[in-house]
């Protein structure tokens, strides 16, 4: 299904954290299948921004508008507290930098990846294991470490068992924010492998968070390169990386050491 | 309030309850949060919990409850694990004796209510009477969300999911729903909650009871009820459904099958014995003459350390024929050999 309008569209964001600026004037959308990443250095605000667009966090000014399932487009701060946590396990999902964060982890990766199946209702224990061994099996995790918890998975395991309990139920949106940080490159190129194919398969639209602009050339379309919360220069990812208007840009580019 | 003035001088002034302990104040607090309870089935109303003369676990929510709704014409009764005569049962039946000097029984037809520690009894409730429950944990999410804040919107939004994950995660670990106790409800399909650490083979006892079913927890400062009548569903799997504990052998004492049996390490040679955990049931039973395979014939001696045949416990004394020492020494089960073996034996010899 294709269609014009966009799946997620932001306006004048802003966020400030007393006086102290999170980010603002953001204005961002994205379509359906469309990867963006957000790249910039430590501080300037790219996170802040991914918890605006998530809903995780309030926005001081400005907002966000998603296109439902239903293909209806709705302000995300009108929706009520039940919508907002229907979608964020149904049609969203977030893989964070720290596994620990997006796991549970005193409960086996099987209950890890059916609890939002659980949460929308499925009671058919048979169902839910082969739903949650066949997600395994994607993101290639051995089928007899169903029953083990993720603290006995290494940390590429655990953010790949993180990518699967969030797209058990083939979400339009996923949110990441830094998820190949902390593994070593060689892990890092396999899960960034396995996303990328993941993203053709299931058609899903990111917003990466990054520092890593070899992630970003790697998967995104479209990049943000943000310094001090503000959005200094965006576009195609081949063009913003290859030739790099804004000095910050190209300080960042040129700071890459090459392989 | 009302110091005994007529107290002589030379004596300790006698000490003086106001019915049932707490003062009318407290226990109007009390009511009214019982009443939204009951106004709101499964839902946890929070009180201002007192200070009970007795430790926390101790049964001090569900004093609270019985001292709150206890009238004077009301019959009390009082079980621990389903026994009459334990320390706990024991301590809670006497306080309300001396606090308000209300009528108890052990009986479960004839009290109006009951306040019980982990179980619900044998007999059938009947309408009219109020079955009040010591709670210890009353968040049945507890133990999967840490936050009371989360815990609260989660029922808030009857958002359920995560009990369903701890049912699947007893499923993946020991192929069935392990949980045997505490076993979680959801009450008039909407409350999910924790019916307080009695068997779930007394779970279905709840569903569309005739008796007033209240829940206190003292600590935690909780209260939640069921009313007469309520829908109460324990949680399962369509693959997995719900199912009660089955014992292979009926009360050793009394025959009784279908009730819930504890077990009675007799010896440290293997021997046990399966009786019925709910004391009044099965006192009731043998005193209709129903005999289990280890009830004493009619003729046999009590042994030395259990020289009286309790009324409650018949003459369940001696039943292996094994020397009696060894039955004291063996029969470990420390709540009821506390309560009757062992205090009667004690008493026994000190007289």
């Amino acid at each position: 299904m294709t269609t014009d309008t966009p799946l997620l569209t932001a306006q004048g964001l802003a966020k400030y954290y007393g006086h102290r600026l999170g980010c603002r004037d953001v204005d961002l959308t994205l379509h359906e299948g469309e990867v963006l990443a957000i790249v910039g250095e430590s501080g300037s605000g790219k996170s802040t921004l991914l918890g605006l667009l998530s809903t995780e966090l309030a926005p001081t000014a400005g907002r966000v508008a998603y296109r439902m399932r239903d293909g209806e487009t709705r302000d995300l701060a009108s929706l009520s507290e039940a919508e907002r946590r229907l979608l964020l396990r149904t049609d969203w999902g977030f893989v964070r930098q720290h596994a620990e964060q997006g796991l549970r982890m005193a409960v086996s990766a099987g209950g890890n990846v059916g609890e939002r199946l659980m949460a929308v209702g499925w009671r058919h224990y048979g169902d839910i294991r082969s739903e949650a061994t066949d997600w395994l099996s994607r993101v290639e995790i051995a089928a007899e470490r169903i029953d083990d918890d993720p603290r006995t998975f290494s940390g590429g395991m655990r953010q790949r068992l993180q990518i699967a309990r969030n797209l058990v139920t083939r979400p339009r949106l996923v949110f990441m924010d830094e998820p190949t940080s902390g593994l070593d490159v060689s892990v890092q190129a396999r899960l960034l492998d396995l996303i990328r194919q993941l993203v053709e398969e299931f058609g899903l639209a990111v917003v990466i968070v990054t520092h890593d602009l070899a992630v970003a050339r790697l998967l995104s379309h479209r990049i943000m390169v943000m310094k001090s919360g503000r959005v200094i220069e965006q576009g195609l990812t081949d063009q913003v990386l290859d030739d790099p208007r804004e000095p910050y840009t190209q300080l960042l580019v040129s700071s890459v050491l090459a392989a | 309030m009302n110091a005994p003035a007529t107290a002589p001088a030379s004596s300790m002034p006698a000490i003086t309850y106001n019915f049932a302990y707490l003062d009318e104040q407290t226990k109007r607090m009390i009511r009214r949060a019982i009443l939204k309870a009951i106004a709101i089935p499964g839902y946890q109303v929070p009180f201002a919990s007192r200070e009970m003369p007795m430790p926390y676990g101790w049964g001090t929510g569900g004093v609270q409850v019985t001292a709150a709704i206890l009238g004077a014409d009301d019959v009390l009764k009082v079980i621990d694990q389903g026994s009459d005569d334990t320390t706990n049962a024991v301590a809670i039946r006497t306080f309300f004796e001396t606090t308000a000097g209300v009528a108890t029984t052990t009986r479960t037809q004839d009290a109006t209510i009951i306040q019980t520690r982990h179980r619900i009894p044998e007999a059938e409730l009947k309408a009219g009477q109020t079955i009040v429950f010591q709670v210890p944990i009353p968040e049945p999410l507890r133990f999967l969300e840490p936050r009371e804040t989360e815990t609260r919107r989660l029922h808030g939004l009857a958002d359920y999911g995560l009990m369903q994950v701890k049912l699947y995660e007893d499923i993946a670990r020991h192929g069935h729903i392990a949980t045997t106790y505490a076993y979680p409800v959801k009450v008039e399909d909407r409350y999910v909650m924790d019916p307080s650490p009695i068997p779930k083979f007394d779970n279905p006892k709840m569903n569309d009871s005739p008796a007033l079913q209240l829940f206190g927890a003292g600590r935690e400062k909780r209260i939640y009820a069921i009313p007469p009548y309520t829908q109460v569903v324990s949680l399962d799997f369509e693959d997995h459904p719900f199912k009660v504990q089955a014992f292979k052998e009926p009360c050793a004492l009394c025959g009784a099958t279908g009730v819930y049996l504890d077990e009675v390490i007799l010896d440290d040679k293997g021997g046990r014995m399966f009786v019925c955990s709910d004391t009044d049931h099965c006192a009731t039973r043998q005193a209709e003459g129903h005999t289990g395979t280890m009830s004493a014939p009619y003729a046999a001696q009590p042994g030395p350390l259990t020289p009286s045949p309790s009324p409650a416990r018949g003459e369940g004394g001696n039943p292996t024929g094994i020397p009696s020492p060894l039955v004291g020494e063996g029969g470990s089960r420390p709540s009821r050999e506390t309560g009757e073996g062992f205090a009667t034996g004690e008493s026994g010899e000190a007289r």
